[in-house]
């Protein structure tokens, strides 16, 4: 496999990496409002991510630095492009990490009140963009001869798009309350639970809408692929989330969303950026990426640190597996 | 103004704002580290009720540092696609490994020992905190290399259409680099060593908590002046190899137009703001030569002849940046560096032996310590960036021709507009709950609140 491949599948990795494990707080922070009914509450639901959301978040840092060392003219075209939805994510993330740090630091009402809703919006927000700018990714954009972004930002919100957001919406939310169903006891576990089987029900049409249109369009036959086992992971988690085995219920959240983003790789490749203009316009795996030489340094590092990187936040799951409960809060 | 323009505040606004929380993040989780360090040793309860106070700080500051780099990442694609196109192969690189290797080690140590406390054996809580620590000199020394590749090109070759790396090793060993990672890693420990002085210092003249407090004013105190030193030290190499790679950069600080041996330097200037006239100035006779060259009799190179040698060298255009900003900052940095550390001799000298001393202006100083580094590394950052235009990577690059074709004035205008208000909001917060924290003063470990404090120690 030549590197430009191997690094287009790495942050396909990286994506789904990002997804899978953000996602579900991402799902948390949605569900905040309806799982949380109290304060105490509340706090139990966000403790369950507590320790390990900024190092999920930084799984999006390294997908965009790896994007820039190893693809520039992508990360360019891309970042520029969407400037404005991306700047809605920024401020989203921002608020978000914030309000996460922030809202036990001082007692009152007022105050928690409005750090939870920050971070019902600030989970939401993302949640949705997220998909919208992956579904215009793989539809393609107007890119014009210097690989510039023409298209503005009405242009983006096309419907194919939007059931992308619809779509990572509908993931997110499923995959953390599995995630709340999974890490905590109590009446929590039991309402996440129950939460869960429908949110499973709910999802599986505007998945299922998104992945067909996906194949129709592009009639990539590798992407329908690996949307089929994406497809079966989703109904997978229908039925775990109904039986309350909660731990295969979180594989099978955490396998569809692994398997989309693959779907999504597979079927972009090998653009990565696909122009609807002008096929000759579009940016790819090759005429977007880093010099050989560049990538093999890159390659090195990352077959080198992954691995760790891998295994101590593995190490982090597990110091903090044990299920919380709500004796665990203090008052 | 159009978008260049917008995205140049941007970029020096948000810029400057995320490094005002960097430096207290990077000095202050090594002081807390150390302090942990004497708890775990001594068993001294002192020490757990400072590592507590301290630690709380220092993750109110840590939020607004993780939340602003995000930022940082991304705003190169978004406002500056041409230069991300123009030197990707080569500046991505440091950025990327940035994040897989400390980033990563960051957040997910700072997870383990938030949350760990009860968790993890004492031990490896411990090295929780130190394993977070390096993870933020890694971080810096990857940024500063990406940086210094601006200033300083290394391990390249022109390729087409763009830059292209033929070195990492030469990268990531650019005498650039090595001589900035010192310098600002040692005024992140100044910086640290002002917060820690100016908390204490409150709490002290209101005799609160001495044995916390005393111990802690002493240990800032002296990590302002220590580091102090070794700012002017590093500070001192970096102005010799500034003045080979950047000679206008030089000649810039001192508002030098003219070659000069034997040069000095002005503390400060009263006349035509750009320094060509002058009215009034205080000098310090061969200093600047001194600085520039490592004699006191070397020849500093002036504005004008800089000026012609680039233009025969890159073509008609003007290669000076704005002198008042270079000549003013550099002073401002230097001074507002020595500021802090003559408060912290003071406060040493004035609180020995248990005193508590009565001056209105040794209390005033010691309360506004914490501001000191941290104007001075803006102002340093100020100098070095601003110093380097009109270039954006020196020689090759022009910041005019960085920025994004495909983003709109409009569009410009919306991300400095929102961010900045957004920065705004945060500030003001953060500050809110930093001093509310710093006056709450060391929590009192007491067999039962230690017991409720178990699960989930520092919990949000
Ligand atoms: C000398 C040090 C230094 C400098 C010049 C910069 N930073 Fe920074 N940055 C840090 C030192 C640091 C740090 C100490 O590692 C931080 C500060 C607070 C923190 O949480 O980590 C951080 C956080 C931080 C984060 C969040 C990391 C996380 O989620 O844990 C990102 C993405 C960046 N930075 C990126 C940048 C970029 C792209 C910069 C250049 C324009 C930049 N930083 C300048
Ligand atoms: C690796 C780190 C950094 C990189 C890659 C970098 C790069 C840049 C770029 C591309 C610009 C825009 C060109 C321009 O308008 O001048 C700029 C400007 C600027 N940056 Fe940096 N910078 C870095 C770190 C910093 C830091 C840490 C600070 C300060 C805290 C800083 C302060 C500024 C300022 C004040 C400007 C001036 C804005 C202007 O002149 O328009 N920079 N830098
Ligand atoms: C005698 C005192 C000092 C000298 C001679 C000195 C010298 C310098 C020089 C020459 C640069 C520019 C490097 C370049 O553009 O290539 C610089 C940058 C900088 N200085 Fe200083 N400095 C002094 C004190 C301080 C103090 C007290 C602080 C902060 C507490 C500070 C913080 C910085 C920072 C953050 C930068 C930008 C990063 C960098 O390029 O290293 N400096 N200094």
């Amino acid at each position: 496999m030549d590197l430009t491949t191997f690094w287009f599948l790495l942050i396909g990795v990286l994506w789904a990496g990002y997804f899978l494990l953000e996602g579900f707080d991402f799902g948390v922070g949605i569900l905040l409002p309806v799982l949380g009914r109290d304060d105490r509450s509340r706090r139990l639901a966000i403790n369950t991510i507590g320790p390990v959301w900024d190092g999920n978040e930084v799984w999006l840092i390294v997908a965009g630095g790896a994007t820039f060392a190893a693809f520039p003219e992508w990360y360019a075209t891309l970042f520029s492009g969407f400037f404005l939805p991306l700047l809605l994510i920024l401020v989203a993330l921002i608020v978000r990490g914030v309000a996460f740090e922030y809202r036990g630091k001082r007692d009152g009402a007022v105050w928690r009140k409005r750090w939870d809703t920050a971070i019902f919006w600030s989970s939401l927000i993302p949640a949705i963009l997220w998909g919208v700018a992956f579904g215009n990714i793989v539809r393609g954009v107007p890119l014009d001869a210097n690989h510039e972004y023409v298209g503005g930002f009405f242009n983006l919100l096309n419907p194919y798009a939007l059931l992308g957001g619809l779509t990572t919406l509908a993931l997110f939310t499923l995959h953390g309350a599995v995630f709340l169903a999974l890490k905590t006891d109590g009446p929590m576990r039991e309402q996440a639970g129950a939460l869960a089987a429908k949110l499973a029900v709910a999802a599986v049409p505007v998945a299922a809408a998104f992945l067909i249109w996906t194949g129709i369009a592009s009639g990539d036959v590798w992407g329908i692929a690996v949307s089929v086992p994406a497809a079966l992971a989703l109904v997978a988690a229908v039925v775990l989330t109904r039986v309350r085995r909660e731990g295969w219920a979180f594989t099978a959240t955490a396998a569809t969303i692994v398997l989309a983003t693959a779907a999504l790789f597979v079927t972009l490749f090998p653009n990565v950026m696909p122009s609807t203009l002008d096929a000759a316009n579009s940016l790819t795996t090759t005429n977007a990426s880093s010099t050989p030489y560049t990538l093999t340094v890159m390659t090195w590092v990352a077959v080198c640190f992954t691995p760790l990187v891998l295994i101590y936040q593995s190490w982090t799951y597990w110091v903090f597996r044990k299920r919380l409960k709500l004796s665990d809060i203090p008052a | 103004m159009d978008a260049l323009d917008l995205s140049r505040w941007q970029f020096g606004i948000i810029t400057v704002y995320h490094y005002i929380f960097v430096p207290i993040t990077i000095g202050l989780s090594f002081l807390v580290a150390g302090i942990q360090t004497a708890w775990v040793r001594t068993g001294r309860e002192k020490y757990l009720r400072a590592t507590k106070f301290w630690g709380k700080l220092f993750l109110i500051n840590f939020a607004i540092g993780v939340v602003t780099g995000i930022v940082q990442e991304f705003q190169f694609g978004m406002n500056w696609s041409d230069y991300s196109r123009f030197v990707g192969d080569i500046f991505g690189a440091p950025l990327a490994i940035e994040g897989l290797l400390a980033f990563f080690l960051e957040s997910t140590f700072l997870g383990l020992w938030i949350f760990g406390w009860d968790k993890l054996p004492k031990k490896v809580h411990l090295a929780t905190i130190w394993t977070a620590a390096t993870g933020t000199l890694l971080s810096a020394y990857f940024i500063l290399a990406a940086n210094s590749w601006m200033q300083h090109p290394v391990g390249w070759t022109m390729g087409d259409g763009r830059a292209e790396l033929t070195s990492i090793g030469a990268v990531l060993t650019n005498s650039t680099t090595l001589v900035t990672f010192p310098h600002t890693v040692t005024a992140c420990f100044l910086t640290a060593g002002a917060v820690m002085l100016t908390v204490s210092a409150w709490h002290i003249r209101r005799r609160n908590q001495d044995e916390v407090f005393r111990p802690s004013l002493k240990i800032g105190a002296w990590v302002v002046l220590v580091s102090g030193v070794l700012v002017m030290i590093t500070g001192d190499i970096q102005a010799r190899v500034m003045t080979e790679q950047q000679p206008m950069k030089m000649a810039a600080a001192e508002a030098l137009y003219d070659s000069t041996e034997s040069a000095s330097f002005s503390l400060f200037t009263i006349g035509s703001l750009d320094g060509s006239e002058e009215l009034y100035s205080v000098r310090i006779p061969s200093l600047l030569s001194f600085m520039a060259t490592g004699s006191p009799d070397g020849e500093v190179e002036g504005i004008n002849d800089v000026q012609r040698e680039y233009q025969q060298t890159y073509g008609e255009g003007d290669y000076t940046p704005v002198v008042p900003v270079t000549y003013w900052s550099f002073r401002l940095m230097i001074g507002f560096g020595g500021l802090a550390m003559v408060v912290a001799l003071a406060c040493l000298w004035f609180t020995r032996g248990g005193r508590l001393p009565q001056s209105r202006l040794l209390w005033i100083g010691a309360l506004t310590t914490v501001a000191m580094p941290l104007l001075a590394n803006s102002f340093g950052w100020i100098f070095t960036e601003m110093g380097r235009q009109p270039w954006s990577v020196f020689g090759l690059l022009k910041t005019e021709d960085s920025v994004s074709p495909s983003v709109s004035t409009g569009e410009a205008a919306t991300g400095l507009i929102v961010l900045t208000l957004v920065y705004g909001v945060l500030a003001a917060i953060e500050v809110g709950l930093f001093l509310k924290y710093a006056k709450a003063g060391a929590p009192e470990i007491t067999p039962e609140s230690d017991e409720a404090d178990k699960p989930l120690a520092f919990a949000y």
